[in-house]
């Protein structure tokens, strides 16, 4: 196949920056640990409220000492409905929906995920500053979809008192992270 | 290119009338499409248009996506398919199948309207389980898909009498992207058919009690990232084949046009897991792997893009464009067809910027599921394709039907509106996602909160573009029933291709690249490769289904 000579240089440079996409997203995603929401656990969506990982919702430490938040996805709201973190301290999210598909975002921050009924979603993360954030649901939900919004208040980590330490009822990364 | 192109029979009445009668739907979903999309511009403003409801807001959602996306689209792609086709011998064969299929789409389409447009189906055009929408909805769209089949039958069938005809010289470079969009199509759509027959009608039916959101999801991107080629293939063939003739110049390189598309007729499916990047029950590891072939289609897009601005390049100075840009003011920006093209090119551009980011492994987490999806997505199918297509109507109506164009000085102002309005609609869009807007909501006050004070003012100019594309499509609606009715008339033509700038010593010969039956092989390998162990890994897990919600 003749090519012509700049078609030729610009696949080849085309070729160039493919390469480096992968070698980037290969570097974040081996050496750096940096994944979407992937893990694998289910649950089942008509007992989810009474389940041991979900009958109780907010912010709690396990026994290493690391903060996770449970919650639950509904039409139309997340509980807990307001929830107070440390700015800057890593936390494990978990969370499940007992009914459809929600999306939970933490506007001004990076965490969010899918919550689907029947599975956990995890996923760890920083809320990045002190300052009052926006929760949104940014799947569609049903007719409600817009007002599913609740508040989280992210404090300086040193003003911050660490909940009761339990045992984590999840399982710890099965599949990914 | 070869003789046996060159004279063949312009089509004839029959042929002419299962033409037609697949732009009239493609049409007439986008006029009712077109009028929804207005109105919830407005509504995510937060102005009180009359009527407005959430209820009223998800329904015209349903109806805008369903419309556009898989009813305007299809239609416009086998229309178009079947000029390609007829071009290629001068007969088009399988009349009766090609109208079986088609009156089986349009029921399915006549369901599935009757359905959202009655309040029973307000679960998007996505349908994600366990929302429910009336049996009619699925039953539809699976009848659309049904009577794409029998397209897809006859295009693959028309490239094998054209290659047999043609011997050792291969056939014209729109009948090979054609059948290879046709392969692709064929290869992807059974995701959604399993989704849709094992899954969500019995569920609707009450036959199954719950279904399995994820499996589901996973189904309808095995089939929705494909989708979305399926879309720009016909609008690379028109830029490829096409473009270059109506600007007056040359194919840049047109042995490497039948490599883009065997490409993506390979590597389009096998990518669905970027779009569930956020989804729970799908290790980390396949979604990486997804990314890597989702990296590669940019391959196929960016040697097309040069392809064509050189192509395009050689046009302008054909016609006596000067300087590093002068060739661009010397293209023929007053012809309707030509100005929609390169508009769509424009917008097409920012939005494979766009489409980069959400595909990033890591970055999807800012952007997914925020207005940016559909700022983006209204740039690639909603510009690159949709105007693309109109454009093209804009040339093949007259040139099949033998009326002619009219009401010209509004289709020659048409594309430029489209572009205005795109801009402001889907630019002030994005940046909103990036503030933080979530996607498919009806109102984005979120009760005076913060971050919605930072994209009001994006919300309402993109209600003041989302207004001016609405002018832009009546203006597009009424020059196609103007043409149609037009007693003017002009000879009926064929369709004429981009002659090639350079023509191999000994002419063109059957290359590797058109070789298609052999691409689709390694296609499936590779959806093998992608697919079968995390949905066989997926559906081993104890899994909960989920029964039916109606919350519309």
């Amino acid at each position: 196949m003749n090519v012509d000579l700049y078609e030729r240089i610009w696949m080849w440079g085309v070729g160039v920056m493919l390469s480096l996409f992968f070698a980037a997203t290969a570097y974040s995603a081996v050496a750096r640990e940096i994944h979407p929401p992937s893990h694998v656990e289910t649950i089942d969506p008509a007992q989810s409220m009474s389940d041991p990982r979900f009958a109780k919702q907010g912010l709690w430490t396990d026994r290493d000492g690391n903060l996770h938040l449970t919650v639950m996805a509904m039409m139309y709201t997340f509980l807990p409905q307001r929830v107070t973190v440390p700015a800057g301290v890593p936390i494990t999210f978990h969370l499940t929906s007992r009914d459809v598909v929600h999306g939970y975002q933490v506007i001004g921050s990076n965490a969010q995920a899918m919550v689907v009924p029947g599975y956990v979603s995890q996923f760890t993360t920083i809320i990045p500053e002190p300052g009052e954030y926006l929760i949104a649901c940014n799947e569609y939900c049903g007719i409600g979809h817009h007002q599913m919004s609740t508040t989280m208040i992210a404090v300086p980590a040193a003003e911050f008192t660490a909940p009761e330490a339990m045992d984590n009822p999840f399982t710890s990364h099965a599949g990914g992270h | 290119m070869s003789d046996a192109l060159r004279n063949v029979e312009p089509a004839n009445p029959q042929e002419r009338k299962l033409i037609f009668a697949n732009f009239a739907v493609a049409i007439g979903a986008f006029a009712i499409a077109a009028a929804m999309a207005v109105m919830q511009a407005l509504s995510r403003a937060d102005v009180e248009v009359p009527g407005r409801s959430a209820r009223m807001y998800y329904m015209s959602v349903t109806a805008h996506g369903v419309l556009m996306a898989l009813v305007f689209t299809t239609f416009f792609i086998m229309a178009l398919g079947y000029a390609v086709a007829q071009r290629e011998t001068g007969r088009l064969g399988g009349m009766k199948l090609a109208w079986l299929s088609y009156w089986i789409a349009v029921v399915g389409v006549a369901m599935t309207a009757w359905s959202i447009l009655t309040f029973k189906a307000s679960v998007l055009y996505t349908f994600y389980p366990p929302l429910q929408a009336h049996p009619a909805f699925y039953i539809g769209l699976t009848l659309v898909v049904v009577g794409s089949w029998g397209w897809v039958y006859r295009m693959i069938q028309e490239w094998r009498i054209a290659r047999r005809v043609r011997g050792d010289r291969p056939v014209s470079l729109a009948m090979h992207a054609t059948a290879a969009n046709a392969m692709l199509w064929a290869l992807c759509t059974p995701g959604v058919a399993i989704e849709m027959l094992f899954h969500l009608i019995p569920w609707s039916l009450g036959i199954k009690e719950t279904v399995d959101p994820i499996l589901a999801r996973s189904l309808f991107w095995f089939f929705g990232h494909p989708l979305v080629y399926f879309w720009i293939l016909p609008a690379y063939t028109l830029w490829y084949t096409v473009l270059p003739r109506l600007a007056g110049g040359r194919l840049f390189s047109e042995p490497l046009g039948r490599m883009v598309f065997a490409i993506f007729l390979i590597i389009s499916t096998p990518v669905g897991f970027h779009h569930q990047f956020q989804d729970p029950g799908i290790p980390a590891s396949w979604k990486l792997l997804h990314t890597f072939l989702t990296m590669a289609i940019s391959f196929p897009s960016l040697v097309t893009a040069f392809t064509i601005c050189a192509s395009l390049e050689v046009a302008g100075r054909m016609r006596g464009g000067k300087g590093l840009f002068g060739w661009i003011r010397t293209l023929p920006w007053g012809d309707p067809t030509v100005s929609a093209i390169l508009f769509a090119m424009l917008l097409f551009l920012v939005g494979g910027f766009g489409g980069a980011v959400n595909a990033a492994y890591a970055l999807n987490s800012v952007v997914h599921n925020t207005a940016w999806v559909f700022a983006h997505f209204h740039l690639t199918v909603g510009s690159a394709a949709a105007l693309t297509f109109m454009g093209a109507m804009y040339w093949l109506v007259p040139l099949i039907s033998g009326r002619k164009l009219a009401l010209r000085r509004i289709a020659q102002i048409q594309p430029l509106l489209w572009f205005i309005g795109m801009s402001l609609f889907s630019f002030t869009t994005h940046l909103a996602g990036l503030k933080g807007l979530p996607r498919r909501v009806m109102s984005t006050s979120y009760s005076g909160a913060l971050p919605a004070q930072l994209w009001e003012v994006h919300t309402l100019l993109s209600a003041i573009g989302g207004v001016v594309l609405f002018v832009s499509a009546v203006a597009f609606v009424f020059v196609m029933i103007a043409t149609f009715t037009n007693k003017q008339t002009e000879p009926v033509g064929t369709i004429e291709y981009a002659e090639p700038l350079h023509v191999p010593e000994g002419g063109f010969r059957v290359m590797i690249w058109d070789r298609l039956g052999f691409w689709f092989v390694i296609g499936v390998v590779l959806v093998i490769i992608a697919y079968a162990i995390p949905l066989y890994d997926l559906i081993s897990l104890e899994r909960f289904g989920s029964p039916g919600f109606r919350p519309y």
